[in-house]
């Protein structure tokens, strides 16, 4: 943990570097796209956020299981800040959608699946929060933390399915498709750019947050010495 | 077999538990049937008499009516164990933590669809639906939809009864959790209502069977870590 700490800052100035990078390359010199003109180049924030997010999920989800199989708070640590850094992902990736989407589709939010989907998402995992926040005992808090996690983790793919089924309206993946990506190399190239650059932010988000978190624990399991004591 | 046998056993005698109390002491079902009864009346003066307009929103009222009528039964149902300081009698249960889940489960699923026993026919006769020549369709999807319901609502249960706020935090973590379930069961009502085949819900049913299926292996394998003390 102390050897992840002192990097800590280099994976911040990282991603502070390649972040101004990626949005140089995506908000200046890429071209303005051909239909949506400059209004596109929002997706070079929103798309690497909610990749991200994603990316947190998944470590919480990882982190959860090995908390239940080993019993170290450290892994709890871990699950905890990552679920808050992929809350905050997720909102990001709402807000510049809507943004996105007033002028594209004349509305501020529509049902359409993918959307309703990172809702959905979003609230799993804010309801994850809430939880671990009416949790007194650390202990009990990792537990059912935990549990959730896994559930909601295992929800994704059934979520996925059924609002899909529902509805689609949205445009599809451009990164993520049979055949290869479908976006432009003057535009895929700002766009992962900005991806590694948000990524190595979150991880360094993450570190900064683990740290935190086990100061937390340290004053709690304190605090709870002292008045068994007393 | 005998393995089996034994689990089965064991869910019984907590499922009869839980039954038993609830005849004596009738705090749950009343107040869930009295609960669905108002929503159901509730539902009219918030959308008004117009028929037509009823008749298309009827399988989300229908569901709504469930779910919230089953959301009180599942928040009370780990409420006797826990006034009466009873967690830890419940934790010497001899043998898998399993059963007990499946016991509770068992309770909860019973509970819910006395609930929607009453809320059907009820809704048929206020809202003008037919729901009679659609019946089996309606108990499949109504039946198939409780029980992914109260999967995660039962671990759920047993998680909030611990909490502050437990009241408030059991629907925050259940509803989100089981929107396929929603979702499917309001579409496949929805199609059975207007009149096709079951045939042509093929797709949901398979959406919220399968949901089951992951969630009754899941969700006893989670629940022994929410009991752990």
């Amino acid at each position: 943990m102390e050897r992840v700490a002192r990097i800590a800052p280099s994976i911040g100035a990282a991603a502070a570097v390649i972040l101004a990078v990626g949005l140089y390359l995506g908000l200046v010199a890429a071209p303005p796209d051909a239909v949506m003109g400059e209004l596109q180049r929002i997706m070079y924030l929103h798309v690497p956020s909610i990749v991200t997010a994603y990316l947190a999920f998944t470590v919480v989800f990882c982190a959860s299981m090995l908390y239940l199989w080993k019993r170290d708070l450290r892994f709890d640590a871990v699950a905890v800040s990552s679920a808050e850094i992929g809350v905050v992902f997720t909102g990001i990736t709402l807000a510049t959608g809507s943004i996105w989407g007033k002028p594209t589709w004349g509305v501020w939010w529509t049902w359409d699946a993918r959307l309703t989907l990172t809702a959905i998402l979003f609230t799993i995992y804010v309801g994850y929060l809430m939880l671990r926040a009416f949790a007194e005992d650390p202990r009990a808090a990792a537990r059912y933390g935990a549990v959730l996690a896994i559930i909601g983790f295992l929800d994704i793919p059934l979520n996925h399915f059924a609002v899909y089924w529902w509805r689609t309206l949205h445009q599809p993946s451009s990164l993520l498709r049979a055949g290869g990506p479908s976006v432009a190399r003057a535009m895929l190239v700002p766009l992962l750019v900005n991806m590694l650059g948000l990524m190595l932010l979150y991880a360094y988000f993450l570190v900064r947050r683990v740290q935190l978190e086990r100061v937390r624990h340290r004053i709690l399991e304190g605090r709870l010495r002292r008045g068994r004591r007393g | 077999m005998s393995a089996v046998g034994e689990v089965l056993r064991r869910t019984w005698a907590m499922t009869r538990k839980d039954v038993t109390v609830e005849l004596r002491a009738r705090e749950r079902v009343n107040a869930m049937l009295f609960f669905a009864a108002l929503v159901l009346f509730i539902f009219n003066f918030a959308l008004g008499p117009d028929r037509e307009k009823l008749r298309e929103v009827a399988p989300g009222l229908l569901w709504l009516a469930f779910l919230f009528t089953g959301i009180l039964g599942l928040g009370r149902s780990f409420q006797a164990e826990r006034e009466n300081d009873c967690f830890e009698e419940l934790l010497l249960t001899p043998g898998d933590r399993e059963s007990i889940y499946f016991g509770k489960l068992a309770g909860n699923v019973l509970f819910m669809v006395m609930a929607e026993a009453l809320i059907l026919p009820l809704f048929g006769i206020l809202y003008n639906l037919d729901i009679w020549a659609q019946l089996p369709g309606l108990a499949l999807v109504a039946l198939l939809g409780t029980v992914g319901f109260s999967t995660i609502g039962t671990l759920l249960a047993a998680m909030t009864a611990h909490l502050r706020a437990r009241e408030v935090m059991l629907p925050l973590l259940l509803f989100p959790l089981t929107v396929p379930v929603i979702l499917g069961s309001v579409r496949a009502t929805e199609a059975i209502l207007s009149g096709s085949g079951l045939g042509e819900v093929g797709h949901w049913l398979k959406l919220l069977a399968g949901f089951d299926i992951i969630f009754l292996v899941v969700c006893p394998l989670a629940f022994e870590f929410v009991l752990e003390e």
